[in-house]
């Protein structure tokens, strides 16, 4: 199954983010990363690193990403893994839920996972 | 080019020097980051440069590209925020130019491998209110001086720091484009930007640190006496 991380500057954020994917695809190994790695606000690349290999199951992970540094950071771990990740351009919560759905379905890739997370850049929350 | 055991502890003496001298900035740094920032690029960077001189300080071992790799890899364990991966990272990839060690033609490839890695993690053009701001006059100042002035590196060096200063002066007026900074908008016209301004105190400390080791001449302006014959062999400007 495709793993998915979520790295965002706030460790709570991150796992509030997880808890509500998982409601949407409870099998899909997901793994938050979020914070310093001291408590405070911020993203961490060994941090990264280390969920991205905690959610590879061998078929790729997607990296779910909020600002800036989190984006560079992930980059980073990204280059420093053997896993096959890729960080979706797409809004972090609701990429994350879309790339739940997507990850439990038995023909999923990363590419289609990706591709599910993009889509949720069109959202619109209010018409 | 001076023996391997003297690069070693000319890049120990440097490492050194910019953990003191960013301990000693910690507080302007963050008081420039906290006008347009998250207000922690002072303590982080003297967090993780601290780190990697400590990782360095004992090691005999290790070639000057392997010591300089760790300072990197050092910095991105120990620098939170985008820093990590921008001093970082950067310095870690560029260390792939100094196979044959430190020399005037190993500097410029590091310095542009450096401010390149920089550009492409940051996604940052010039005059985005960047740390690129005082590497790019800095780089192209160093490269020019080396390869077409044919100047004695320490005074390259040295021209590249007044030409980091005058980076840094120009991100004063500019709106940012790039990091927390960017979501003030106008609010960040006025403020000296905290990236562009450690990047040119670690220049310092270089330069203070090679004039130990190097000849030439350091107390010179950052433009050039003379008009080029030929600009510079580079890829892109």
């Amino acid at each position: 199954m495709i793993g998915l991380v979520v790295v965002s500057h706030s460790h709570a954020a991150a796992e509030g983010i997880c808890e509500l994917a998982a409601q949407m695809g409870g099998d899909a190994p997901l793994e938050p990363a979020g914070g310093d790695g001291d408590g405070g606000i911020g993203t961490d690349a060994d941090r990264i690193g280390e969920a991205i290999a905690a959610a590879d199951q061998g078929e790729g992970v997607v990296v779910l990403v909020d600002l800036g540094s989190a984006v560079m950071n992930a980059e980073l771990a990204i280059e420093m893994t053997e896993a096959n990740a890729t960080i979706a351009d797409a809004p972090i919560l609701e990429g994350a839920l879309n790339a739940a759905v997507e990850a439990t379905n038995k023909k999923a890739t990363v590419d289609s996972v990706l591709e599910k997370a993009e889509e949720a850049r069109t959202y619109r929350k209010v018409s | 080019m001076v023996d391997e055991a003297t690069q070693r502890e000319a890049i120990r003496a440097a490492a050194e020097a910019v953990a003191d001298r960013l301990e000693d900035e910690k507080t302007h740094l963050t008081d420039l980051d906290s006008a347009i920032g998250d207000a922690d690029h002072g303590s982080n960077l003297a967090r993780g440069f601290r780190a990697a001189a400590d990782a360095v300080v004992d090691d005999d071992e290790s070639t000057p590209q392997e010591l300089v790799k760790t300072i990197g890899v050092t910095l991105i364990s120990e620098v939170g925020g985008a820093s990590g991966p921008l001093y970082g990272g950067s310095i870690m990839s560029a260390s792939a130019t100094l196979d044959d060690g430190l020399t005037a033609e190993s500097s410029v490839a590091f310095a542009e491998a450096y401010l390149e890695k920089v550009k492409d993690r940051g996604d940052a053009q010039l005059g985005a209110k960047t740390m690129v701001d005082a590497l790019t006059p800095a780089v192209h100042t160093f490269k020019k001086s080396i390869e077409v002035d044919e100047l004695p590196p320490l005074t390259a060096l040295a021209k590249a720091t007044a030409a980091a200063e005058r980076g840094v002066e120009y991100t004063v007026p500019l709106r940012a484009q790039k990091g927390r900074a960017s979501f003030l908008g106008w609010r960040s016209v006025g403020h000296q930007d905290p990236g562009a301004t450690s990047t040119w105190f670690i220049m310092q400390e270089l330069l203070d640190v090679a004039d130990d080791y190097l000849d030439g001449e350091v107390d010179v302006d950052a433009s050039s006496p003379t008009i080029p014959e030929e600009t510079p062999d580079e890829e892109e400007s």
